[in-house]
């Protein structure tokens, strides 16, 4: 309607868009028929075809960028683009760790304000976001108030993907152009910790632990659990800033967005942080020594007790059930 | 330097790091409240040199690339070799907020760091991916976002206490800094337009464990047929 262009930030790995690209995609295709998608590292007809499947028409393809952290190089040639290509009513970036830092850059190389955390994008004569606040309680609906490209920052898993069955994308080159000393961050090496079981966002399965686990220690009642039944293991900000277990585990507002058929949180009491990164699981159990605790008014399941005693003898019927 | 006066990681590395250097210090930013400075006076406390606040009402409503002009124009002044941020301060920031004091100060940034050291002036640190972690080297000046848990924080000690009470805390209005009309709700040119109640989820069943929990929770496995 009223939403002339939106361009969308599309992020590939092994060769294939990630979820949360390809769900950007698909909202960005209500919104305006005239949908580009912009992605760097992938010289490769696949995507092409893969963007168009979702709905866009162009692919701007980013030169590669030879160690560079993403943010810098790709804001660059964004900021290009919208010199040679028009400037689009919106521009759409995920919330990943490279999808931030693109979109700090770009933000104030425009100088345009942006709105993150959003989960759902409206037409209402002109964009509307909306965010959710205290853990999900509420969500409040913004706007911007001037002309200008909107830059918004979307959470995982915020709308479905589906494909349009659309043809594949023209591809049109987007130089980086000089990025000064900003650019001079680069890799030297990358490690790729090998994951055992699902990865946390897409696992059918979540079994999340907090602070009632006690100690570090603790947390491998929840890894066993999370194996025997095929999920990943995540965690409360709690234990992460206590050092338990690495960032890449924490759900919530500061952590990953999951969904899976089953979350069962251990030792978590459910502070709103928590609660607005899983409280879209189909099925939520919980298990807490403290009757009260707030996790339990979101649990379908909720048992009161002590995660030593509950958590050994669920591995044990588990196991006999192997 | 540090944003978030609840970031004692960042500190704490900030710290560690100029004590490895053989010699610097450890100035805090933020932007806040000058009556509210018990989170700065703990940072001092623990070894931080002084510190700058950054207060003025007209700062009411500030968005993040507001916050993050007013930082560039007090970090300016005295440009140091390192910048640390945390990733997500805890009150609303969005994890950008950093990458755009980096880009208005023109400096390289590097966020999700979970280790940070600096050899012959090159940084190294170990970024965060979402397959595992990157190793990456940058020069000095640069930026850097910590998450939780990359140093484990040290207590003040009571003589760091009483020494805090005598460490400068400089105050700045945004005339100090030559900003107006950047700043405020005027500048953030984005409006909240309605607020809704979300419809919540509905308690289930609750049991307490008596030896029963973990057959519980199988059975309900089950149920949905998971198991």
């Amino acid at each position: 309607m009223n939403v002339s262009s939106i361009w969308v930030v599309v992020e590939a790995s092994n060769g294939s868009l990630t979820a949360t690209s390809l769900e950007l995609l698909s909202h960005a295709r209500t919104l305006t028929p005239s949908v580009s998608a912009v992605t760097w590292d992938t010289h490769d007809s696949v995507i092409a075809q893969q963007v168009g499947d979702f709905g866009a028409t162009t692919l701007y393809e980013i030169d590669h960028l030879d160690g560079m952290l993403p943010g810098v190089p790709v804001a660059s040639a964004i900021t290009a683009l919208i010199d040679s290509q028009g400037a689009p009513a919106a521009i759409l970036i995920p919330a990943s760790y490279n999808g931030r830092d693109i979109a700090g850059r770009l933000s104030a190389r425009l100088d345009r304000p942006v709105l993150a955390n959003v989960t759902r994008i409206l037409d209402e004569g002109g964009l509307v976001t909306e965010h959710q606040i205290f853990g999900g309680t509420q969500t409040i609906k913004a706007r911007f108030t001037d002309e200008g490209t909107a830059i918004i920052v979307v959470r995982a898993k915020s709308f479905t993907a589906s494909p349009n069955e659309g043809s594949v994308a023209t591809v049109v080159k987007a130089p980086i152009g000089d990025v000064g000393p900003t650019g001079a961050a680069e890799i030297t090496k990358s490690h790729i910790e090998e994951l055992t079981g699902p990865k946390l966002e897409e696992a059918p399965i979540v079994v999340s632990g907090g602070r009632g686990l006690g100690d570090t220690s603790g947390y491998r009642l929840i890894d066993e659990v999370a194996a025997l039944l095929h999920g990943a293991p995540g965690a409360s900000r709690a234990i992460v800033d206590a050092g338990w277990v690495p960032y890449s585990h924490q759900v919530g507002q500061t952590g990953k967005t999951v969904k899976p058929t089953v979350y069962i949180a251990c030792g978590i009491s459910g502070a709103t942080q928590h609660v607005v990164g899983m409280k879209g699981s189909k099925y939520i159990i919980a298990i807490n020594k403290d009757a009260d605790a707030p996790i339990f008014q979101i649990s379908d399941l909720g048992i009161v007790g002590d995660v030593h005693s509950v958590l050994p003898a669920l591995i044990g019927l588990l196991k006999t059930r192997e | 330097m540090i944003l978030d006066d609840a970031d004692t990681y960042g500190v704490e590395l900030a710290l560690q790091l100029v004590d490895k250097s053989g010699g610097g210090e450890v100035t805090l930013v933020s932007m806040g409240s000058a009556d509210e400075v018990a989170g700065i006076r703990g940072a001092l406390a623990m070894g931080a040199t002084k510190a700058v606040i950054i207060s003025d009402d007209s700062l009411r409503g500030t968005d993040s690339l507001g916050t993050a002009k007013v930082l560039a124009a007090a970090i300016r002044r005295n440009m140091p070799d390192l910048i640390l941020c945390a990733t997500e301060s805890s009150d609303g920031y969005t994890g950008i907020l950093p990458v755009q004091l980096a880009e208005l100060l023109e400096l390289p940034s590097i966020t999700f760091a979970k280790s940070v050291t600096v050899d012959n002036s090159v940084l190294k640190v170990d970024r965060q991916t979402e397959f595992g972690y990157d190793e990456v080297t940058s020069p000095l000046p640069s930026l850097v976002t910590v998450t939780a848990g990359v140093v484990e924080p040290r207590y003040p000690s009571f003589k760091g206490i009483m020494a805090a009470k005598s460490k400068p805390i400089e105050v700045l209005s945004v005339g100090d800094l030559g900003l107006a009309t950047e700043v405020g709700s005027v500048g953030a040119r984005q409006e909240i337009i309605e607020v809704n109640v979300t419809e919540s989820r509905t308690a289930g069943e609750k049991h307490i464990d008596e030896g029963d929990g973990a057959i519980r929770i199988v059975r309900f496995l089950e149920t949905i047929k998971v198991l």
